[in-house]
């Protein structure tokens, strides 16, 4: 049964996926990627890796995806944004993310309302022991992580920086 | 310990392959920067579903820690390159990424 869950989860995001590279708006293309990275995470679900689950959920549709929804809407703005939003309020916007969500809530419903053991497949790993390696032999690719994070915070904050002072200039 | 994973390797191997090969696709075909950086990010992603998948395949926690260690690149790789495409947009007018081929001319 896990099989057929695993082949519904991987239909909806290869499908989401394809709509993502195909479609010509950007927030359309952003709300299926989110969809995309839904999928991910049941499949990571059904997978036994309730923790990558979590994390693809909370930073990648939770911080990555809000990041380029705050540029997109940074850029659009001035454009007839009156306008632009009436026709995001149509159907023809949101019947499609919103038919694959429905799916992968069903699928989340039947995993939720059974046993945990009839639906994951093989051994669980849970936050414990992802948590336990990751602080013992991994250590170093953490700090390295850690690193790299600093030096992107301190790229992202030159490049917008100087864009926020020149539109401010800009405006004045 | 049980390491009976029912569904097999490769099909989710498969679905990572998938993945990656829409997301390259996308790479290659579209000219939008926000478009391109979508693509990249679909493609990180399927690495780490490959990852994810492999370490299922034999119940450890390795799989998932490169697949958080991949998720703080792609965090890092977004954040830097959404700043260069806040300044292609102020500097050409553009989201095009052919607009900023100057090395040729």
């Amino acid at each position: 049964m896990e099989n057929i869950l695993f082949y519904i989860a991987a239909g909806v995001a290869i499908a989401s996926t394809v709509r993502v590279v195909t479609h010509n708006n950007a927030s359309h293309a952003l709300i299926y990627l989110i969809v995309s990275l839904l999928s991910v995470a049941v499949i990571f679900f059904l997978l036994g890796a309730p923790f990558a689950a979590a994390l693809e959920i909370v930073v990648y549709a939770g911080a990555i995806v809000v990041l380029f929804l705050f540029v997109v809407m940074m850029l659009n703005l001035g454009r007839g944004s009156i306008q632009q939003e009436n026709r995001w309020l149509r159907p023809s916007m949101w019947i499609g993310p919103g038919i694959l969500t429905s799916v992968l809530f069903l699928v989340i419903v039947y995993v939720l309302s059974g046993r945990p053991e009839d639906v994951t497949s093989g051994v669980v790993v849970g936050p414990r022991e992802v948590g336990a390696e990751l602080f013992g032999p991994y250590l170093l690719a953490v700090e390295l992580a850690g690193i790299l994070l600093l030096a992107s915070l301190v790229g992202a904050y030159h490049l917008g920086r100087r864009y926020m002072s020149d539109r401010r200039g800009d405006n004045s | 310990m049980n390491f009976a994973l029912t569904l097999p390797v490769e099909h989710g191997l498969v679905v990572a392959t998938v993945l990656f090969l829409i997301g390259f696709t996308g790479v290659l075909v579209r000219r939008n920067v926000m478009f391109v950086l979508m693509s990249l990010e679909i493609m990180m992603n399927a690495c780490g579903l490959a990852f994810v998948i492999a370490g299922a395949k034999w119940g450890q926690p390795d799989g998932q820690i490169m697949f958080m260690l991949i998720l703080a690149l792609a965090a890092a790789e977004v954040a830097v390159a959404l700043g260069i495409v806040l300044q292609l947009s102020r500097r050409f007018d553009t989201l095009d990424v052919d607009a900023a081929s100057e090395l040729n001319d």
